[in-house]
């Protein structure tokens, strides 16, 4: 089997809860992430679906080193990206990159398209102007803009455009990973169509891999290689995309799938069991996280927190029911 | 039976810089809709769905007016109505439920206040009778303990929570449609199916018809009897939703249906090339074939009229029109 591009092992991340007083106290702690584990292999698509306040951006934001883990690792080609620093860190930082989900808030309206992809370069790289430039061209037609728009300003471009704008400046560094959170939620649905069919062919010439993260199950599914299911900050289920939507095995999942809209009339699913909303992270239900809302749950459920384990090959759930 | 709606060939104006400028935003819009039925307005960003929406409610921003057709409600014209007179429909009649529920809830009024609006104003109820309304509103769209509840304040109620009271003053009126544009947008997976069931329940027990603005075909499948779609200001394929996403007509609804991408299924989807038009630099003829992949030179040329495939199920397009026409010849051969 080949080495994974980016493992994490445990990863956790308590935000601290403070009084509003001078003292600023810390009476709480949030726990949004809690003991997530995944590996992402070279070329592939993870999927990281879950509702809101589940922990899914900020797991992607511990990944970026945006924020701090609490605990866990993050390895990344064998080191632990947590213990690098100077030229390495630098190193990990050029291979991990980011799409985010508003295309207009992530592009600075103050500066030509050229500027903003060719940035990266200034920084990572001793490339000289004409070769940034060059550099700058070829993926914009990678993305599939035409070389000349690199002159434009981020406001003379359309929200599709913009977000090819963006994994332009995502892919310019050789990167090796990109983190797309919710990348393709904001857009219509043809121009949807059009960013996912560019992601999947630029997967298939350059190797890269994604984190691809959305609360839209078809969307996750159909772009996915594998699918990691997050509730409450806790990793829940993890399996390949077709045996996920297929055979889904934690009920949480089965939930999300019944709730999943119809592709057509015809396509009935069964009636949403599920009732209530997410409980508050600050205070999360006792044992497993999922059993005030589960329509399966057991006396057991609210003692013991369960494990997440093989219950089929590769397919991973964390549910006393299997 | 009249239907209850009848919106013939509505074309809604945005004029700007002291008129030089018009944006076509509705452009000949008809569709009807029955008591009990539920419509899905159907395409993306820009394409005037809900200018269309807010000329039946007669909200449109000062830029817009309504330069031609009719916008008949329960056997009344709504374009011959004065401000004040449209007063008496908007919220009794016809109700509206916009995306955003924090920005339709007023921060500083209890949710009591607010469901009761409505009910006091149109209906006439006050007092005690008024609060055993709101209660009943309220436990309608499934809020537990409603009568602790109607004495909260919006930012006290989760996001789902809120979606399902602006639900509430919508139906505060009795209202004999609704229109709800973009109502789950915001909404997580699961509270999104809640919220439609919740919808599918209400309409069933009070019989009002829905007309559901949206891009989502998803929800159209799940919720809608009858869909239009829209682009470029022009409706150019309505019928039954059955019917369309079994055998669409149109080059555009297909390539919708081709985009949203399926459960359990790893087909590679159709991108539409290009983008949806800028509504004030039209393409001549047809103002989606610079982006079909069925356009003939016809095409660029004229615009093209409605073909009829059935009763209420119209494609405007010319690919249609032939296909209408050959199976007209064949039939009188």
């Amino acid at each position: 089997m080949t080495e994974p591009v980016l493992e994490v092992h445990g990863l956790r991340k308590y935000f601290p809860v403070s009084t509003g007083s001078l003292l600023h106290r810390k009476v709480a702690w949030v726990r949004a992430v809690e003991a997530v584990d995944f590996a992402i292999q070279p070329g592939e698509t993870l999927g990281l679906i879950g509702e809101s306040g589940c922990g899914k951006t900020t797991t992607a934001k511990l990944i970026l080193l945006q924020e701090k883990p609490t605990a866990g690792a993050i390895v990344f080609d064998g080191e632990d990206v947590l213990s690098l620093n100077g030229q390495d860190l630098m190193r990990y930082r050029r291979s991990v990159q980011v799409v985010f989900q508003d295309p207009y808030s992530s592009l600075s309206p103050r500066m030509r398209v050229g500027n903003i992809i060719a940035e990266p370069l200034e920084i990572h790289t001793k490339l000289s102007r004409a070769e940034r430039q060059e550099r700058v061209a070829e993926v914009l037609e990678l993305v599939g803009l035409q070389p000349d728009v690199a002159k434009l300003f981020p406001h003379e471009f359309s929200g599709g455009q913009r977000q090819r704008i963006a994994i332009a400046r995502a892919l310019v560094t050789d990167t090796r990973l990109i983190v797309l959170d919710e990348a393709v939620s904001a857009l219509d649905v043809s121009i949807r169509a059009q960013i996912m069919s560019q992601l999947e062919h630029l997967q298939a010439t350059l190797g890269v891999s994604y984190l691809f993260i959305g609360h839209d199950l078809a969307t996750v599914a159909h772009i996915s290689h594998r699918i990691a299911v997050m509730y409450l900050g806790q990793l829940v289920e993890i399996a390949e995309s077709s045996e996920l939507c297929t055979h889904p095995l934690h009920p949480y999942t089965q939930a999300l799938l019944a709730a999943a809209l119809p592709s057509h009339p015809n396509d009935k699913r069964g009636r949403l069991t599920l009732s209530g909303e997410v409980p508050s992270a600050l205070a999360p239900p006792s044992g497993c996280r999922f059993h005030t809302r589960c329509p399966r749950a057991m006396p057991r459920c609210a003692e013991e927190v369960p494990v997440i384990s093989e219950v089929a090959s590769a397919h991973d759930v964390a549910c006393h029911l299997y | 039976m009249a239907p209850l709606l009848e919106v013939s060939d509505l074309r809604t104006h945005f004029t700007s810089f002291g008129g030089s400028r018009v944006v076509k935003a509705v452009d000949g819009v008809s569709f009807a809709l029955n008591e009990g039925e539920t419509l899905g307005l159907i395409g993306e960003s820009g394409c005037g769905k809900t200018t269309t929406c807010l000329s039946i409610v007669g909200l449109l921003p000062p830029a817009a007016r309504i330069a031609s057709g009719r916008i008949v409600f329960a056997g009344e014209d709504l374009t011959r109505k004065t401000q004040r007179q449209m007063r008496r429909v908007r919220g009794r009649s016809i109700a509206m439920i916009l995306q955003d529920p924090m920005a339709s809830l007023n921060p500083l009024f209890s949710i009591y206040t607010q469901v009761g609006e409505p009910a006091y104003y149109h209906r006439n109820i006050r007092g005690r009778s008024l609060r055993q309304r709101v209660q009943d509103l309220l436990r309608s769209v499934r809020i537990p303990s409603p009568a602790m509840r109607m004495r909260d304040y919006p930012h006290q109620m989760s996001g789902g929570m809120r979606q399902r009271i602006v639900g509430a003053i919508a139906l505060a009126g009795g209202p004999r449609l609704i229109i709800a544009d973009e109502p789950t947008t915001n909404l997580d997976v699961t509270i999104q199916a809640q919220y439609l069931d919740l919808l599918k329940d209400l309409q069933h027990d009070t019989g009002v018809a829905i007309i559901f603005v949206t891009h989502n075909l998803g929800i159209v499948a799940r919720m809608c009897d009858r869909m239009a779609v829209m682009y470029a200001g022009k409706i150019v394929e309505q019928a039954s939703v059955q019917e369309l996403f079994d055998a669409p007509k149109h080059p555009y609804t297909k390539a919708l249906l081709g985009s949203l991408p399926k459960l359990g299924s790893k087909e590679p989807l159709y991108a539409i090339p290009g983008q949806p038009p800028n509504l004030a630099r039209l393409p001549t003829g047809c103002a989606f074939h610079p982006r079909c992949a069925d356009a003939m030179p016809l095409c660029a040329e004229h615009e093209p009229q409605d073909a009829q495939f059935g009763p209420g199920w119209t494609a405007r397009c010319w690919r249609a029109t032939q296909l209408v026409k050959e199976a007209y010849d064949r039939a009188s051969a």
